[in-house]
């Protein structure tokens, strides 16, 4: 109860800062747009170079962006406000009325949550308005893996906010890895294009990793070993969240 | 007598760094007690120490019943605190950090309850960030109290407010105590220890140096009383004869006679019977101030 109460106080507190909410929910469908309007969603035919594994653009686009819309909030929402609150004393304050340190990370969990569906719905319908795209094999499987991102990106954003010591340089390293992960994390360019070393950057990225457990469910698309990287960026993130978790 | 706080040489290091060096002291339930020094002195390590906000490294301290070091997600339930420098999300509107905090208590009163207590009812959709100084302290004063605690620590209460804001926040002082609550309050203003607390430890160099009422910290630190008139009386001798007088310094018609005791009444009565009834007599005694400027070396930052 008490930590459902903390988490509901949290999610109103974003939904009242307007700018966040614009940022987290309307990048994605933006970036998704642009990518659309340059590439339709033409598949390579035979013989021809194989681009976005083969399928169409859009296709291959639009669960890659369900992917995104969880990292942009558990990467550069999350952190910011964690630090932010870490800097101002709030995060003292809760301390010494006995809040926990699992009760903030619940609270920023459910958050993430509550925000990342929001934001994926509004991608879906959005999406499906404009273009016509392959549908996913099994919604059900594809709402499974959303939940694991949700929990995996908001250990990795509720780690960020633990060790970056301000607002700031919370807000420039989520926006830094934000941007690195939708270049190179399959979200951006087709991952056919980018060179080696793109691709061995890609590798450790958490989104690329993200992408193709999204388009294994949806697609079909076999995503190697990417369950068990994410799973282990899950746990490794979680663990160093709590470790190097700080009041003040 | 109930101790609710017992601190026995309480230290306090960061690496090589010595926050507080000793430090001992108690506080008997249903008292204020304040905790004065300069800056840097000591004084908000020694409280966050004895909330469990942070490990003491040396001493024994007991809060409550309970140890700080190792009892502290319990003790911070118990009891209220006050913050140096924290703050709330600017967007939380007061009845929801009112909530948020009187549910950490199932044995609080309910949060409705709170909000009308302190006066806040009418500023309960207002945010934390709209509030003024004063009204932000009231706010952090309702959410002190508000897991209904026995104690309650208040860090600074009025650091940055203005003269009337900082007398209605010690009015919700003196509130807190009449609910029957023990308060320790840190402050490194004279006059706020000296109009609230019962008992003061002045905190200097991370040592306590003096602990004392108010008066028995006048009477054992601060020199001497100052009685200033005008005479033309030629000879003042029976004045230096009085017990209370330790000194007589004449500048034409204008004396001054330092003291300690019932200097003014001595003086007064002696001069009257001498036919002088001077109407400029005045009296400086010592202030809590002189005793901080003596025990501290005036070095007050």
């Amino acid at each position: 109860m008490k930590t459902l109460q903390l988490a509901w106080v949290e999610l109103k507190l974003f939904l009242r800062e307007p700018l966040t909410v614009v940022f987290s929910l309307a990048l994605p469908l933006i970036i998704l747009f642009v990518l659309g309007g340059v590439f339709g969603n033409e598949p390579s035919g035979p013989g021809e170079e194989l681009i976005y594994r083969g399928v169409g653009p859009m296709s291959y686009y639009v669960p890659a962006y369900l992917a995104l819309v969880v990292a942009s909030v558990s990467v550069i929402s999350i952190p910011t406000h964690l630090a932010g609150n870490r800097e101002r004393g709030v995060l003292k304050r809760f301390h010494a009325s006995s809040i926990g340190a699992w009760e903030v990370a619940a609270a920023e969990l459910a958050v993430a949550f509550v925000l990342s569906l929001a934001s994926g719905i509004l991608l879906l319908i959005a999406a499906n308005l404009v273009y016509d795209f392959q549908p996913a094999d099994s919604m059900l499987a594809v709402f499974g893996v959303f939940a694991v991102l949700v929990v995996g990106f908001a250990s990795f954003g509720i780690f960020l906010g633990a060790v970056l010591p301000t607002a700031r340089a919370a807000q420039a390293v989520g926006m830094l890895v934000w941007f690195v992960m939708l270049f190179l994390g399959g979200a951006g360019p087709p991952p056919e294009v980018l060179t080696d070393v793109m691709r061995q950057v890609a590798d450790f990225t958490p989104l690329w990793h993200a992408v193709l457990i999204t388009q294994e469910a949806w697609l079909g698309l076999d995503a190697g070993l990417s369950w068990l990287v994410f799973g282990a960026i899950t746990i490794v993130s979680a663990v160093l969240a709590l470790r190097f978790f700080r009041w003040e | 007598m109930t101790l609710v706080v017992e601190a026995q040489h309480l230290q306090k290091r960061y690496g090589d760094f010595v926050a507080v060096e000793d430090v001992s002291f108690s506080v008997a339930e249903g008292e204020i007690f304040g905790i004065l020094g300069p800056n840097g002195a000591g004084k908000t390590t020694t409280v966050e120490c004895l909330q469990g906000l942070r490990k003491s490294d040396g001493g024994e301290l007991a809060v409550l019943g309970l140890d700080p070091r190792s009892e502290s997600e319990e003790l911070r339930r118990q009891i209220g605190s006050q913050l140096q420098e924290s703050a709330l999300p600017d967007r939380l509107k007061v009845w929801e950090a009112i909530k948020l905090f009187s549910s950490r208590n199932p044995g609080g009163p309910p949060w409705e309850h709170v909000l009308e207590q302190w006066n806040l009812a009418e500023k309960r959709d207002a945010s934390f960030g709209s509030l003024s100084g004063g009204q932000q302290q009231r706010l952090f004063v309702a959410l002190a109290v508000a897991n209904a605690p026995k104690l309650v620590f208040l860090d600074e209460m009025t650091t940055g407010l203005d003269p009337m804001s900082r007398r209605v926040t010690w009015d919700l002082i003196r509130q807190i105590r009449e609910m029957g609550t023990t308060v320790v309050l840190v402050t490194h203003f004279m006059d706020e220890a000296e109009n609230l607390c019962d008992r003061i430890a002045v905190i200097d160099h991370k040592r306590v140096v003096a602990i004392d009422t108010v008066d028995g910290l006048i009477e054992a630190h601060a020199g001497d009383a100052r009685v200033t008139f005008s005479t033309d009386l030629p000879d003042l001798s029976f004045l230096e004869a009085l017990e209370e007088v330790a000194g007589l310094d004449r500048n034409g018609r204008r004396v001054t006679v330092t003291g300690h005791g019932a200097l003014l009444a001595r003086v007064a009565v002696a001069l009257d019977s001498h036919g002088e009834t001077p109407v400029d007599m005045d009296v400086k005694r010592a202030s809590l101030e002189d005793v901080f400027l003596n025990i501290t070396g005036g070095n007050v930052t």
